[in-house]
This record gives C-alpha cells, sequence and structure tokens, in this order.
C-alpha cells in the first residue's frame, strides 16, 4: 500500500467532481491511498500567473509546503492545471532567488516553509509508470473491447515540461486505453488546446476550439473521447448546443480515463460518475452490440 | 657561439605586443623594463610582432651583437610559435633549447580586464622564465624512423581518394571498411548537386579502381579493434568479421543468391535505406566493391539452429559448384598491420526523423527522408525509379521540410551544410519524375557555392514553390474536404505573415548529418578529440584542419564535421598530402622532453615500469636496472613523478628547472 498526498484543486470538487470520484476508487483498486492536504487553497491557475507570476507561485506554494509537512514522499495533482502550476512554481523557485524570496517571506508569515523539491506527478503518470501497466491488466474484470477511444492529453500536461512523455506525441495514455482493451484511434490533435477558460471570456474562439477536437474524434469513428483534464472535459462536454448551432452537431461523450479504468476494473457506474456528463456515454461497453 | 651549459649567462628577453591582442591589456614596455634589471638578463625588447621576419631577425643579430647565451620571448601561445623561436635562436649559432617561451597572451591578456594585474602578471611569468631559461641546458633533437605504409578508415569518398591518392604516390595502403562493400553515403545517391551528374557514374569507377589497386589493400566487412605504437609506427589490429565467402575465390556470379532456399528476397536491404528487400546472401549494389557475395548470419537459415538449419538445404553451395567460395566455418580474424600513418575517414550518420514525432516519419507511410527519396528516384533503386510510394501511388504535390534535425535547440544546432542544396537537387528530381507540384520549406536558404546559387534561381524558374517558415507539424487532420487523405503541413509563412495549412501526397524530410553514433569509440581507439557536438576535431580550425591532436593521424570528410562531395574530396587529398610528407620523408624529428634513468641511482624497485602509459620502459635484468626506450617515451613525467630513488630526469622539466621557475613566480624583485 503506498499513500501519495492529494491536492484535488478546486474542479475535482466542483464541475469535475466524477473526476474525483473515480480516481479514488481506482486507485484504491490497485493498493494506493490519497491523503487529502487540509486547508488547501486555489492553485492559481492560468489566471493569476497572466497578472501576476509572483505572487501566483506564492500562492500556489502554500499547498507545496502543506504536502511537504505530511509524511509521504509524493504529491498527486490529477487536474492540469495544478499539475502545471505546481511543476512551474518549483521551478522558478530553483531558477528565481526573488521569487524564492519572496515566497519563503509569504510562507513565514503563515508559519509555513517550503522546500520546493517533492515530486509533483499527475496520475496518469503515476499509474502508468509507477504502478504499471501489468498490475492494470491484473485488475481488468470487464475489458472493453470493441470500444474506440481517442485519446486527448490536453495542452499542460507535457508543455512546457514534459516530464514523462513526449512533448508532441504523447502515449502515455494511448497505452494505458489498450491495456483496458479499447481500441485507440489515432489522433492527431490529442495536445491542441480544448480552448481552455476563452470558453468563458471568448467564447466564439473558445469554442470552436473545442469543436475541432469534437469534429474530428467522430472522423475518426471514435465511441469516447479520453482526458485527463478537468477543464478539457468540462470544454469538450458542456457546450455542445452552442456549437451545434454555431457550426453543426458535433455529439460526441468525453470521460475521465479514469471512468474508463474504473468500468473495466466492473465498478458501478453512477459510482464513477458517468452519469454527470451531459452527453452520456451509452451504450455501455457491455452492452453494446458486437461488430 | 657557445654553447656549454656551464658558463657566464646573458640572457635576452623580447616581450610582444601582437598588434594590440596582448599590448591593448599589458603595459610591454614597464614589463621589459622590470625583467631588464633581473640578474643575468642583458638585453630586453618590446616589439610589435615578434613572430614577423624583422623581429625574428632581431634575435638572431642579438645572439652575435650582445653575445647572449639565453632567450626568452614572452607572446602567445608555444602551441603556435614555439618552433618558430627556436628556429630564430638556433639560426643565431644557439642551441635552440636555450630558449624559453612565456605565453601572455591566451594565458594572460586574453583572459583578464584589469590592466594592472595582467600587467604584474606578464611580470611574474617572465621571471619565472628568466630563472628557468638560466638553468636550460643544450639538447639533441633525436629522429624515429616512419614506417611508408599508410591505413585509410572508412570506404566513402573521402576515404576512397585519400587511399587512391596516397597508392598512386606509389605508397601501400590498407582501406578498411565496416560495409561488405566500399562506397559509403555517396552510392546510394542518385545524382550530385549542381551539376546533376550521376553519382554512381563518378564513383564507380574510383570504387573499382581502389578495389584493383596494386598498392591498396582492401579490408571490407571489418573494423579497427585496436591501435598501439606511435606516429610513424603503428601497429593495428584489424577485425575481419566473416562473410563465410572466401573472398579470393567469389566470381560475383551471384548464382547462389539465385539458388537460395528464400525464393523471394525478404529482409530489410540496408543499401535502399528498407524500401527494398534482399536475401540473406547478397550483394548490397550492382556496382558493389569488392564484387563478392555476403552471407548475413542473422538471417540466414543455417545459422539458425535446429529445425530451422535443417530446412536451409545449403542450395547456395551446391550453386557455387567446384569454385567451393562459401564457407560457413569461417571465424571472426584478428589481423595485424603495420603503418607510419592513419586517416580516419568514418563519416556521418543521417538524422533519425521519428526524434521529431511532429513531423510524423513511421507513423504517416507517406513521410521520407531523403535518403530513402534517393533510392526512389534511382534507376537501380527498389522502384527502378519510379516515384510509387508506401500505399501504391504516385504522388501528386509533394511538401520538402528542410531542417529536420539542424538548426533545432532540442536537436541539433549546428547547420548540416548539404540539405538547401539537396533539397533543391531532390525537388528537380522529383519533380522530373512526377511533373508534382513541389514546395520548399525552409529558415534560410544557404547556397555558397560555385554554381548553387544559380542552381536554387534554376528550380525558381522551374516553378518550384519556396515558403520561409519552420514548419510545426504534419498531420492527416482534414480541417476541409480537400485535406482529405492528405498529409497537412502546418508552417508559418513569415514572409506572407500568416500561419498556412497545405496539404501534400508525400511529405519529404531534409534530415540533418550527425556524428556516428560509435564516433565516442573510435575517438579513444585513435586518442582523438572530438568538439561538443561530436564531430572530431581538428588540430586547428583554420590551419590545421586535417590533422589532430595525436601526430601522424589525420581525418577527412563528414567525421570532422558535415560537408558536400566537393568539400569532402577536397580534404581527403589535403590528408593524403599530409600523410605523404610523413612517410616521403620518412623520419620524424622528437622533442626531446623524453625522460631517462640515472643508471647509478636506480635501485630497479620496477615500480615505474607498470606506471608507463606507452610501455616504454623496460627491465634490464643482467644490469638490474630500468631502461626507457627513447623512441617511445611522450614526456609525460609519470615515471619521474614516481621513482621513489629521484632517479628518473625528464629533459626539460628537471627539478631545478621547475623550481627555479617557481621562485621566479614568487620572488618579488
Amino acid at each position: 500500500m503506498t499513500t501519495y498526498s492529494y491536492f484535488p484543486g478546486c474542479s475535482l470538487k466542483g464541475s469535475g467532481r466524477a473526476y474525483e470520484e473515480s480516481l479514488l476508487p481506482v486507485l484504491r483498486a490497485l493498493d494506493v491511498e490519497l491523503e487529502e492536504l487540509d486547508d488547501w487553497n486555489c492553485c492559481g491557475a492560468t489566471a493569476y500567473m497572466a497578472v501576476d507570476e509572483v505572487r501566483a507561485c506564492v500562492i500556489a506554494s502554500r499547498n507545496l509546503a502543506l504536502a511537504e509537512k505530511l509524511s509521504h514522499k509524493e504529491l498527486l495533482a490529477p487536474c492540469n492545471a495544478c499539475y502545471l502550476v505546481l511543476n512551474k512554481t518549483q521551478h522558478y523557485m530553483k531558477e528565481s532567488p526573488s521569487v524564492q524570496g519572496a515566497i519563503q517571506k509569504a510562507l513565514k508569515a503563515g508559519g509555513l516553509t517550503c522546500k520546493g523539491t517533492q515530486p509533483v506527478r499527475h496520475p496518469l503518470d503515476v499509474i502508468v509508470n509507477t504502478i504499471g501497466l501489468d498490475a492494470i491488466r491484473k485488475r481488468v474484470r470487464r475489458p472493453l473491447t470493441g470500444l474506440k477511444v481517442a485519446p486527448y492529453y490536453g495542452c499542460q500536461i507535457v508543455r512546457p515540461y514534459a516530464t514523462f512523455d513526449d512533448q508532441y506525441n504523447p502515449t502515455t495514455m494511448d497505452r494505458l486505453l489498450e491495456a483496458l482493451g479499447c481500441t485507440v484511434v489515432p489522433f492527431p490533435l490529442k495536445t491542441r488546446c480544448c480552448g481552455g477558460s476563452l470558453t468563458g471570456t471568448l467564447p466564439e474562439p473558445g469554442l470552436h476550439c473545442s469543436y475541432l477536437i469534437l469534429k474530428e474524434a467522430l472522423r475518426r469513428q471514435a465511441d469516447v473521447i479520453a482526458t485527463v483534464c478537468p477543464l478539457c472535459q468540462f470544454n469538450l462536454d458542456s457546450y455542445h448546443d452552442k456549437i451545434a448551432g454555431k457550426w453543426g452537431a458535433v455529439r460526441i461523450p468525453t470521460v475521465y480515463m479514469t471512468q474508463l479504468m474504473g468500468l473495466a476494473f466492473n465498478m458501478n457506474e453512477r459510482e464513477l460518475g458517468l452519469y454527470r456528463g451531459f452527453i452520456p456515454m451509452k451504450p455501455l461497453p457491455a452492452s453494446k452490440p458486437a461488430e | 657561439m657557445d654553447n656549454r651549459d656551464s658558463q657566464e649567462i646573458r640572457i635576452g628577453f623580447y616581450i610582444c605586443h601582437c598588434g594590440s591582442n596582448i599590448a591593448a591589456m599589458v603595459d610591454c614596455p614597464a614589463v621589459a623594463k622590470a625583467i631588464g634589471k633581473l640578474a643575468g638578463v642583458v638585453l630586453t625588447r618590446d616589439y610589435k610582432y615578434m613572430c614577423s621576419d624583422p623581429g625574428q631577425e632581431l634575435i638572431r643579430k642579438d645572439i652575435a651583437e650582445f653575445k647572449l647565451n639565453r632567450v626568452v620571448v614572452a607572446s602567445c601561445s608555444p602551441l603556435l610559435h614555439e618552433k618558430t623561436f627556436r628556429g630564430a635562436v638556433e639560426a643565431g649559432g644557439l642551441n635552440p633549447f636555450y630558449f624559453h617561451m612565456v605565453n601572455i597572451r591566451e594565458h594572460d591578456a586574453w583572459v583578464h580586464t584589469d590592466k594592472a594585474e595582467a600587467t604584474e602578471k606578464a611580470c611574474a611569468l617572465s621571471r619565472a622564465a628568466i630563472r628557468r631559461v638560466a638553468k636550460h641546458k643544450a639538447l639533441e633533437v633525436k629522429r624515429v624512423s616512419v614506417h611508408p605504409d599508410v591505413l585509410v578508415v572508412g570506404g566513402g569518398i573521402a576515404g576512397i581518394h585519400a587511399a587512391m591518392t596516397i597508392a598512386n604516390a606509389g605508397r601501400k595502403v590498407y582501406l578498411v571498411e565496416r560495409e561488405p562493400s566500399i562506397g559509403g553515403h555517396m552510392a546510394k545517391f542518385d545524382k550530385t548537386f549542381p551539376t546533376l551528374d550521376c553519382a554512381a557514374c563518378i564513383l564507380t569507377p574510383k570504387m573499382s579502381e581502389a578495389g584493383s589497386h596494386p598498392n591498396i589493400t582492401l579490408m571490407t566487412y571489418s573494423e579497427v579493434a585496436k591501435m598501439d605504437g606511435y606516429v610513424g609506427n603503428y601497429t593495428v589490429t584489424i577485425k575481419r568479421k566473416p562473410r563465410y565467402i572466401k573472398e579470393d575465390v567469389c566470381t560475383g556470379c551471384q548464382e547462389c543468391i539465385a539458388n537460395c532456399v528464400y525464393k523471394e528476397p525478404k529482409f530489410r536491404d540496408e543499401f535502399n535505406e528498407g524500401l527494398g528487400k534482399r536475401k540473406p546472401v547478397y550483394i548490397p549494389f550492382p556496382q558493389a566493391t569488392p564484387q563478392v557475395v555476403a552471407i548475413d548470419s542473422r538471417t540466414c537459415l543455417n545459422f539458425k539452429g535446429g529445425v530451422l538449419t535443417d530446412m536451409c538445404k545449403k542450395s547456395c553451395v551446391a550453386a557455387c559448384g567446384e569454385k567451393q567460395a562459401i564457407d560457413f566455418t569461417q571465424q571472426e580474424i584478428l589481423q595485424e598491420v603495420k603503418v607510419g600513418a592513419i586517416i580516419i575517414a568514418t563519416g556521418f550518420q543521417p538524422f533519425d526523423a521519428a526524434r521529431i514525432p511532429q513531423y510524423g516519419y513511421g507513423r504517416y507511410p507517406n513521410v521520407y527522408t531523403a535518403l530513402e527519396i534517393e533510392r526512389l528516384v534511382n534507376a537501380s533503386g527498389p522502384t527502378s525509379g519510379h516515384v510509387i510510394m508506401r500505399d501504391g501511388t504516385e504522388p501528386k504535390s509533394i511538401g520538402i521540410i528542410h531542417c529536420v534535425g539542424s538548426r533545432d535547440q532540442k536537436t541539433n544546432r549546428w547547420c548540416s551544410k548539404v540539405c538547401c542544396m539537396y533539397s533543391l537537387k531532390l525537388a528537380h528530381l522529383l519533380k522530373e519524375h512526377t511533373g508534382a507540384e513541389i514546395y520548399n520549406f525552409y529558415i534560410d536558404m544557404r547556397t555558397p557555392g560555385k554554381g548553387y546559387e544559380e542552381f536554387y534561381d534554376k528550380l525558381l524558374e522551374e516553378g518550384v514553390h519556396f515558403i520561409r517558415g519552420r514548419v510545426g507539424e504534419v498531420t492527416d487532420w482534414a480541417a476541409s474536404p480537400e485535406e482529405e487523405g492528405k498529409l497537412v503541413v502546418r508552417v508559418e509563412d513569415t514572409l506572407a505573415g500568416y500561419v498556412r495549412r497545405i496539404p501534400f501526397d508525400m511529405v519529404v524530410l531534409a534530415t540533418g548529418l550527425e556524428p556516428k553514433s560509435d564516433a565516442q569509440d573510435v575517438r579513444r581507439l585513435f586518442n582523438m578529440s572530438c568538439g561538443s557536438e561530436g564531430f572530431f576535431l581538428e588540430r586547428h580550425p583554420k590551419l590545421a584542419p586535417v590533422s589532430t591532436f595525436s601526430d601522424g593521424i589525420y581525418i577527412a570528410g563528414c567525421c570532422q564535421g558535415p560537408r558536400d562531395i566537393p568539400d569532402t574530396v577536397a580534404q581527403a587529398g589535403a590528408a593524403a598530402a599530409e600523410v605523404l610528407v610523413l612517410v616521403d620523408k620518412g623520419y620524424i624529428e622528437q622533442e626531446p622532453n623524453t625522460a631517462f634513468i640515472l643508471d647509478e641511482e636506480c635501485c630497479g624497485c620496477k615500480s615505474c615500469i607498470p606506471l608507463c602509459p606507452y610501455t616504454a620502459i623496460t627491465f634490464d635484468a643482467t644490469r638490474k636496472k630500468a631502461v626507457i626506450n627513447e623512441a617511445l617515451c611522450k614526456g609525460c613525467g609519470t615515471c619521474v613523478a614516481a621513482c621513489p630513488s629521484g632517479s628518473i630526469v625528464q629533459n626539460l622539466f628537471e627539478d631545478d628547472e621547475i623550481f627555479s621557475e617557481i621562485e621566479g613566480v614568487l620572488a618579488h624583485d
């Protein structure tokens, strides 16, 4: 049994709660426990970084400091934005004495310190590279044979820091999905922007980004898009009516990789949060007619 | 002149301005003035260029006029001008080793920013030299004979040209090539730029001439395993891999190939970049030299063992008949050769295009490397010169992407120098073969060279399109109906100022040139150095471009850096000339900085013997003394430092010379 410190970030408690609902039981089934940080705060995300980098780093570093107080070796951050911001903060701490100084000063006021050296990891990395595909294959009870999946990684998991996969053509999730029995369709847009927060601020170009991804997944005859980021999932799942009104319908469900893992592990669909999406993933693999 | 060591010391000191190289940071007259006050110094001069003829003349005249018997020059690195000044001293009638040189340029002026401190350092270094030179002894330069034979490693165009030049001058050459045939990369090319000569037509006559030249011993399918010895007298061990064919018996009739149990070629054809297939018994290409088949033990059934071996009917042996050229019992052989000089011409490897995944090589079948296209347009290639893509169709539109693995911070930072020109050539050939629309995507067009820019102009007139911009990606993501089923190149057109998507049937990646993957092993084998990018390092980038830091070892061709065929041939000729200078002279002069044993003090403990990196020390059992072979000694000083009884002394590095030097640095007079 391994335990990781766990920084859920705001999405996994709100719009992306299906991610947490599927992540926790799936990891438990693989003998991994998570200990959620006590009193964690906003990671700063992309929005604050754009306004004031130093303060954004200070905010993020408080979470790193809380994690260092726990006895676990590594911190798990499932949201791509949190994952990137926490890693970026550690890079800035290492490279910029002035950022390091501002961080330590601010944390000291709150009675904290932060070394900034604890590994911050994404569940995709932990599941495939630490737990390993052999352990996954052993746990599969209901292979998702015949399910055609478009693997969609989003931009932040491999850029700018490609810590565990190729920056342009990541394949970690492809291999995971294959281990679950899925058919992975070649998906050239796997790291293209989903629209990010533009969908809220400048909807037209933002939604068009989502539209291109959805359309290409359909063109590749995928049944479902698998993602590892709550903002990607939200953008690809939530605006279908608006997108249909502007450029035509491109209805295809977008789910978390952990939900597909849960299905393959034969877990309960409702408990995996599979009914929370706007575009439901149906019919499920077991009831799919054989091709 | 008085060349006895024991006499009144009369030193002349010269400090060089080196234009402003030294004078800008060191107050040369002040140094001369300070040194003039030292004991034994009878003359000081500061001069703008000591290495010039008038500078050297000064030394010569002063020796006579002022009866100098020691000379110190403070100037640049001894690597550059020690020889010059020793020559001037000798011309003045003194033993050349009554001279010492102080490096106040590289060691002082160039690396300091405070003139007062740099001047003080120049004084200290010069003081040390003055004290040292007083202890110098007259020494004699020894001559060592040079073995007249030469080894050339690598049988590409560089190695072939160098070997032919030396052989034509009447010297014996061993030409060692790793592959079953000589020819290298040039043999794979279709045409050469900018003249569009057929590469095979100009190369293969040289290949067969090299193969049959009475002065050339061709050793293909062979690699150098070990090198011992020193300049003029190398012993090289060559590993001859078994090709399972008696080279002297095989006539190249190819009956064995026709009768192999594999009726159809099945295995990756390396010569055709994997676009074609070959059998386990094969000749790499029609003009291969030597015209001798090879059996590949990795694919031949006979070597598989068990049932598979039984399935091999040895039909090749039967087909060979009475000649009995096939010999499955051949083993690897180690062969020793003695040579005086060595030319390394081991070439390059093309950049692995799969390292840039966004260009889709290996993922999209219709993405090709440039070298694959060379084979595809070649009449003796896998498609007999018809440009048929992996999906069986002929392309109607082709995009050529430049700088793949060149000028790239993430992969290789250098410009590979030949890709702009070969991309133009391939554009021309592909247009000629297919009539397709052709686009070149370039960062900068680099076409310096005789007739190169004119060739570029010609391509512009032929209607080939040129778009300036580094390609972002090659994708099969179709954003419009006309992109369906195509490879889409996404690129920022930096001249038009917008991002474009252009669909193609075929994409060609102009892969760069990089050091061979085993360049570091070869470097160690021949005691050479590599630059930061991994190509072999020349002794001087301007003035010794084919020499290395190992005397007697020369480099030619792309192992030293990317270059085209004309430059390679020129460089191979230069390396051959350097080698001929060495072997035709017949001897080399050895720096007398060797170590010697003080016989009366040596106790015969043998501590020094295993320490010598050049195995120059042996033990005389009758006298119970160590003996140093002067010809082998490189003057490293290891034995001197290690001798427990202090009975090993090294010329030019005797204890009192070194201690006097240290005292000079530390003195405040």
